[in-house]
């Protein structure tokens, strides 16, 4: 990964120019996650890219003082994997949202994944468009109102974690916008982690899809709703913390702790680092009457695209005859004319 | 080879190797053409198969063919007619007889000569009589029955000794031509490295098959002496490895490393596949999931500090589009290469077109003016991948570089240059401790410096919505007009830096032939030619077109008709109308998928130089 040193704080990150997002976005709140999350990791500021797609989340890298790339609909992933396979010390970000990754760029983000290109993806779910006003998403649930889908969407959404799982992704995890230490905690972790680090935000768009992730964020029934996931304590939740997750029939199913001979004992233990993703897809994919799954959910060890390339080049160096153009374009069949 | 007495000379030769597309032709064609160049002959080849990996065998789409012309002087056409056309199966006989010159040699195998062939291939009965080819001179040669005999007590299975049989072909061939087999034997011994007894078994049909030419003494045999070639050390190269390792010379001048984005598609493919072979020059080629993720991740390289390139042919260049436009508005570094092909949409995909050039110039959303330059032989493919990575990395722009299927796969030899001969890349990179303002440009070249990620202190950012200098965000309407204008001024400027364009033959002609990009072989040929006749023409031939050569007009200027060929319906002569008004432009189009025959286009010229 990047070379360390220096210590920074959040305030580096902070951009001069002025951020024009809607006021009450969720964005603003993960701004300042990442910011910490990246003062956090000691590296050096110049070391630091970040590179988004086109959208509301995606003029993050004029709101956060790093070089940055503000590019084009859907192209972030292909981009930040050419910057990075250029320069692997670079520590590289892409910051993209549900319609820029999940739809005109969902093939780049399933092979970027697929690859384990070490950046630290950014996914803003708003399950809408937010920059061209309010068009029903690929994360959009079915029969969702909207301006392109005035009598209910048809499709079927997207399952962001079972793609990244399906692409077969190294780390998956998932917060909320108004979640800030939590946020800033799963990205520092996903900047850790040396491959394709998926985040998932759930973030609110005040003016287009308002209490999109109401029914999970809503004050009087979080506790109940939300599964925060730690590596090595069981997983449990509700507001006196006496609901679990066990494994019957092969399936996950929600059980109350003290009832029908249930104990602490009965419940699962999260690992996020299994090699096996079943649990991990199981987890992701929780919908009510489940709590939803946020924290690291999927965090395994695995060479990354840049780091293979790089020592495949230094293998190939150590034993080629060929060390510069000269000796390449005499390699082969050559004849002399006298 | 005791049967020089009968050897008559002979300046040059071209010779048709053809057969369906699993007989080996290619193999056969261009071994014959390295004994050749090794027998110190010049020579050109153009290889022409279908995009069928395995057409039905025995049709005349499955025709693979390969064509080669040696000579005892300088060539740059692979010849219009055959001399001499190697038939494998009656399809191939079917698909090739056209291109036979009147009176030359065909070699057929006798054995697949069958009625159900002869059938296949829309022959009635008779294939000689049909194409009335009677009074060719005909070596009906019982290739692959003799090859089987020939292999009986190999122990190899009947698949695999069948497969020998084109180094029968090229036994008779190498006879014809006096040529030895040491370079076919080398060959072999190498590529079956591990498989001696199928290096036996193709060796010993090779000398079987001459043999059987010198017992039959069916022709005259020629020789073709070698060509007086400046001297230097050669090698054979085909215009996409001439493509790649221009970049990888590129990149060693440039200081840089070399990151190759790129989708395969035909007929560019060979470029990523010869990349993905030089890790040991640090080469770094992503084989990306598709021609946007190809272009978008060489971007993604460029801003990161290295010389990027990505390779495709048309609709993989209709796919990058809008990558592209961001390199123009972006301003970083990026070298595009399309391979040519017949279009649109899939069209042929094996056969070569110069119909891409709109598409280069003008096939993106708004005002996005780039550098464009063609090569114009497979070996200077080499140079002019050079200088599309000097030009991106000096002038902080994408370069789209045109070759064509025909200089993709053609082959010359190649004096191989030196590299202290190339001239030093300087890209304008800005360094730790100066200030830096993203769109601050050189006042003389308009170019803005490179500040690569890593460097401290120049921490800033790039975009695809319009900038002004300081690299903010711009809606100011006057803004959008002056960095319109400064992109534009930005690609004019580069014909300072870029060669004169050259008048060849003759300069005091009334009549000038225009082209660019791949036809050069056959237009110079042909302009040579009807300068030897007699009468007087010239040539300007066209590398770079946008920008043109400061020179243009007055080169223009100097003739009284100007007529402009190209391969396809007339986009060059459009666009030097846009450009020069002045001038009056006849065309001689063609779009077949194949080169231009050097008789046509003389035809043209002498058409042009009666009507006065």
């Amino acid at each position: 990964m990047a070379d360390n040193q220096t210590k920074l704080t959040f305030k580096d990150f902070k951009s001069k120019g002025e951020v024009k997002w809607c006021p009450g976005c969720g964005d603003h709140a993960i701004l300042v996650s990442v910011q910490k999350a990246m003062a956090d990791m000691n590296y050096k500021h110049e070391k630091f890219v970040s590179i988004s797609g086109i959208g509301c989340s995606s003029r993050f890298p004029y709101y956060v003082n790093t070089y940055g790339f503000h590019t084009i609909h859907g192209r972030a992933g292909a981009i930040a994997s050419g910057a990075k396979v250029a320069n692997p010390r670079l520590s590289v970000w892409q910051i993209t949202g549900d319609g820029d990754s999940l739809a005109i760029g969902g093939n780049h983000f399933i092979h970027e994944i697929r690859r384990n290109m070490d950046v630290c993806l950014i996914m803003f779910n708003n399950q809408i468009y937010g920059l061209t006003k309010g068009q029903y998403s690929p994360t959009s649930p079915k029969g969702k109102i909207s301006v392109t889908s005035p009598f209910g969407s048809v499709e079927r959404p997207f399952q962001t974690g079972a793609l990244v799982i399906g692409a077969r992704g190294t780390f998956f995890a998932r917060s909320m916008d108004n979640k800030v230490n939590l946020t800033a905690e799963v990205l520092e972790e996903a900047a850790k982690h040396d491959g394709a680090s998926v985040v998932e935000v759930l973030q609110n768009c005040v003016i287009y899809n308002n209490g999109a992730h109401s029914y999970f964020s809503d004050k009087e029934h979080k506790e109940d709703r939300q599964i925060i996931l730690h590596d090595g304590e069981p997983l449990i939740f509700g507001k006196e913390n006496d609901k679990g997750l066990i494994m019957e029939d092969s399936k996950l199913k929600v059980v109350k702790i003290g009832e029908n001979g249930i104990t602490i004992d009965n419940i699962l233990v999260h690992n996020s680092g299994l090699d096996y993703s079943g649990i991990h897809l199981m987890l992701a994919t929780m919908e009510p009457p489940f709590p939803i799954a946020l924290g690291v959910i999927r965090n395994v060890d695995l060479e990354t695209y840049a780091n293979e390339l790089a020592q495949q080049i230094k293998d190939v160096q150590s034993e080629s005859k060929i060390k510069c153009v000269d000796d390449l374009l005499h390699s082969g069949q050559t004849w002399e004319v006298k | 080879m005791d049967t020089k007495l009968n050897v008559a000379e002979l300046d040059d030769v071209v010779i048709r190797f053809s057969g369906d597309s699993g007989d080996g032709m290619q193999l056969t064609g261009s071994l014959f053409s390295d004994t050749a160049v090794f027998s110190g002959n010049d020579i050109v080849t153009f290889p022409d198969y279908p995009a069928e990996i395995r057409a039905p065998q025995g049709t005349v789409g499955g025709v693979s063919g390969f064509q080669v012309h040696i000579a005892n002087s300088k060539v740059i056409t692979a010849g219009d007619f055959a001399d001499v056309l190697v038939a494998m199966n009656p399809a191939a006989l079917k698909a090739n007889a056209k291109w036979l010159k009147n009176g030359g040699t065909i070699i057929i195998d006798k054995t697949s000569f069958t009625e159900k062939n002869i059938l296949r291939a829309g022959y009635e009965k008779d294939p000689i009589k049909e194409d009335k080819l009677e009074d060719f001179k005909i070596i009906e040669a019982p290739i692959s029955e003799i090859t089987k005999n020939t292999l009986a007590d190999s122990g190899l299975d009947n698949k695999t000794v069948l497969r020998c049989k084109n180094m029968f072909a090229l036994g008779i061939v190498c006879w014809l031509f006096n040529k030895k087999l040491d370079v076919a034997d080398d060959f072999l011994k190498n590529k079956f490295k591990t498989k001696p007894a199928i290096v036996e078994a193709n060796n010993k049909v090779l000398k079987t098959g001459f043999n059987y030419a010198e017992t039959i003494q069916a022709v005259v045999r020629h020789n073709i002496a070698p060509a007086k070639i400046e001297k230097g050390i050669y090698r054979n190269i085909d215009g996409n490895l001439a493509t790649s390792w221009g970049f990888i010379a590129a990149a060693e001048k440039a200081h840089l490393e070399l990151y190759v984005g790129s989708y395969p598609i035909t007929p560019a493919t060979d470029i990523l596949q010869y990349l993905s072979q030089r890790k040991d020059l640090g080469v770094k080629t992503f084989q990306a999931e598709d021609e946007i993720a190809a272009v978008c991740s060489a971007i993604g390289a460029s801003f990161a500090g290295d010389l990027a390139i990505t390779t495709t042919s048309g609709p993989g260049l209709a796919l990058k589009t809008e990558g592209v436009g961001l390199a123009v508005m972006a301003e970083l570094p990026l070298v595009i290469v399309d391979v040519q092909r017949g279009g649109p949409s899939t069209g042929l995909p094996t056969k070569t077109e110069q119909s891409d050039l709109f598409q280069a110039l003008y096939g993106r959303s708004g005002e996005s003016p780039l550098v464009v330059i063609a090569a114009s032989t497979p070996s200077n493919c080499f140079n002019y991948a050079f200088e599309a990575s000097k030009i991106a990395l000096e002038h902080m722009v994408p370069v789209i570089l045109l070759t064509d299927g025909y200089l993709a796969h053609g082959t010359e030899p190649w004096k191989i240059p030196s590299m202290k001969d190339l001239p030093e890349i300087h890209p304008p990179i800005a360094k730790e401790g100066e200030e830096y303002i993203p769109y601050k440009r050189d006042e003389k070249t308009l170019v803005r410096k490179w500040a690569i990620p890593g460097t401290k202190g120049l921490e800033h950012t790039l975009g695809g919505l319009e900038k002004d200098e300081t690299g903010s965000i711009s809606y100011v309407p006057e803004n959008h007009q002056l960095m319109s204008e400064l992109r534009e001024e930005k690609v004019k400027r580069v014909e300072n830096y870029i060669p004169e364009l050259k008048i060849e033959g003759n300069k005091n002609a009334d009549l000038l032939v225009v082209g660019w990009g791949g036809t050069y072989g056959h237009l110079l040929t042909a302009v040579k030619e009807v300068n030897k006749e007699g009468q007087k023409v010239a040539l300007a031939h066209f590398n770079y077109i946008n920008p043109l050569p400061k020179n243009t007009a007055d080169v223009l200027s100097k003739f009284k008709k100007i007529i402009v060929c190209e391969l396809n319906l007339g986009q060059f002569a459009n666009y030097l109308r846009i450009k020069f008004q002045e001038f009056k432009y006849e065309q001689f189009n063609k779009i077949q998928g194949l080169p231009f025959t050097v008789v046509e286009l003389k035809d043209n010229i002498y058409k042009l130089l009666e009507d006065k």
